[in-house]
């Protein structure tokens, strides 16, 4: 009992930074991987190898390397070391670790949604250019609502990976739930006690997470639930998205 | 820089890292030989719905799953350290319990996360067996044991090959991070190296490029199994 009220509090703390990680990571990989995916979709030659490259080397790579190098080694390197924004960038343990598990979190990101992008029907896209849409309207109205439905349950689980994946930051001196429960265990030798709570706070935050991405699963496929009542709705094909 | 590339060459780093580079190889092969082994028992327990067991392996897959690899480390390391080490003092092996015992812990560690990504491997392979084989093989009165080997695990397999793949890269990468509690692989050496050269820079980047040759060469691998695989399964 004594334990619980020494070990939550701290814990909980270390939740929010947990949150705090995720979310900005989450923020700037989805982008960075959206931008990542189109580069391999488009037809130039270089944009679409870079991104392949890109996505091979970050994929292919423990993220705990990826950490080390933007901690550790970028500070080796003057060209980073005499620019103020980079240094600013690297020089703290926990900007380090967003920046890492974004752009860690981009390769994954770009191969899902390429993959959602891939099995858009290009009949669609075909009209859609029929009608005249610039190419910016398409992909707003047409490709990425469709791309993203496709997309998402696999989305899903790669937030869960980013959550798990922000208990490395605690190797780089940031104290979120894993470093605190690091630290708690080395203090109180209870170790098994504070792996469930930690354990459970983690378990917390995944549920959450599924939930949010289900329930805009359920907004996204608001169509077929109507058409599973039998509220007639013009469908064909998906086509009823414009 | 230059010079950073020039002392690994020169002081021996470079036999160091392909030793460590070895022990990452053999933690990550023994784990995903024992995660396929628990994957196999659980997937099939999930699979067949084994009633009070089933609800076991649930709470196994979606614990692991769930919570960060690095903590359950930290559980399996810190919880069994101490015993460990006196039984080993005990028995006059003082020396052993530096080395081998880091190994044999990390084995079991990543052998129990690779284990829950295997378990959803095999029992999502499993599913898609056409219940009608087994209905027919049972029909025509094989016994369980020869079922299982003639008709669900030749099938399972094939299925299963390209998620063995996909767990087997997170397996390998998940090496990584028993570093933290001191076996000497690749990721060790290169903060060893990286810490007593001053060289942080070059030491990571080699070992980001020895993982990446050991994760492309195995994809290069499993791809060739699926080939032969799917010739195998034209004819």
């Amino acid at each position: 009992m004594e334990l619980i009220q020494l070990a939550v509090p701290v814990l909980l703390k270390g939740l929010w930074v947990t949150a705090a990680l995720t979310l900005v990571s989450v923020l700037i990989g989805f982008n960075l991987g959206l931008g990542l995916a189109l580069m391999r979709l488009s037809s130039n030659r270089f944009w679409a190898g870079f991104a392949r490259y890109y996505s091979n080397v970050f994929r292919g790579t423990p993220l705990l390397v990826q950490i080390f190098i933007f901690y550790y080694g970028l500070g080796e390197v003057s060209l980073i070391k005499d620019n103020a924004l980079l240094w600013w960038v690297i020089s703290d343990g926990s900007r380090c670790a967003v920046l890492a598990l974004a752009l860690n979190t981009a390769a994954y990101t770009s191969e899902i949604l390429r993959g959602g992008l891939m099995s858009v029907p290009t009949g669609l896209v075909e009209a859609a250019q029929a009608c005249g849409m610039s190419r910016i309207l398409r992909f707003r109205r047409i490709e990425f609502p469709l791309a993203i439905r496709q997309a998402l349950p696999a989305y899903g689980n790669e937030l869960i990976l980013v959550v798990k994946g922000t208990s490395l930051a605690s190797t780089i001196t940031v104290l979120e739930i894993t470093g605190y429960a690091k630290r708690l265990m080395s203090q109180t030798f209870a170790i098994f006690e504070i792996f469930a709570i930690a354990g459970i706070l983690y378990l917390v935050v995944n549920l959450l997470l599924i939930a949010i991405v289900r329930s805009i699963e359920r907004y996204l496929m608001r169509h077929e639930a109507q058409a599973r009542q039998g509220i007639s709705t013009p469908r064909v094909d998906g086509s009823a998205v414009v | 820089m230059e010079f950073g590339l020039w002392q690994v060459w020169d002081a021996g780093w470079v036999t160091a890292i392909l030793r460590g580079a070895a022990v990452t190889i053999s933690v990550g092969l023994l784990s995903m030989v024992a995660g396929l082994l628990i994957g196999i028992v659980c997937g099939l327990i999930k699979w067949a719905r084994i009633f009070p067991l089933s609800l076991l392996v649930d709470g196994y897959t979606s614990l692991v799953r769930g919570v960060p690899e690095l903590l359950v480390i930290y559980l399996l390391f810190f919880s069994s350290v101490e015993f460990v080490t006196k039984v080993i003092t005990a028995f006059g092996y003082a020396g052993l319990a530096q080395s081998g015992y880091a190994f044999v812990i990390a084995v079991i560690a990543i052998g129990t996360i690779s284990g829950a990504y295997s378990t959803e491997v095999i029992r999502g392979a499993l599913a898609s067996i056409p219940s009608g084989h087994i209905e027919a093989a049972r029909a025509l009165g094989l016994p369980g044991s020869r079922i299982f080997h003639r008709i669900i695990a030749p099938q399972m397999l094939r299925i299963a090959v390209p998620g063995i793949n996909n767990v087997w890269q997170t397996t390998i990468k998940d090496t990584a991070l028993v570093s933290v509690v001191g076996l000497q692989e690749l990721m060790r050496i290169s903060y060893i190296g990286a810490n007593s050269t001053r060289h942080p820079f070059v030491f990571y980047l080699i070992a980001a490029v020895v993982y990446l040759v050991i994760t492309l060469v195995s994809q290069a691998g499993f791809d060739g199994i699926e080939r032969l695989l799917r010739l195998r399964a034209r004819r």
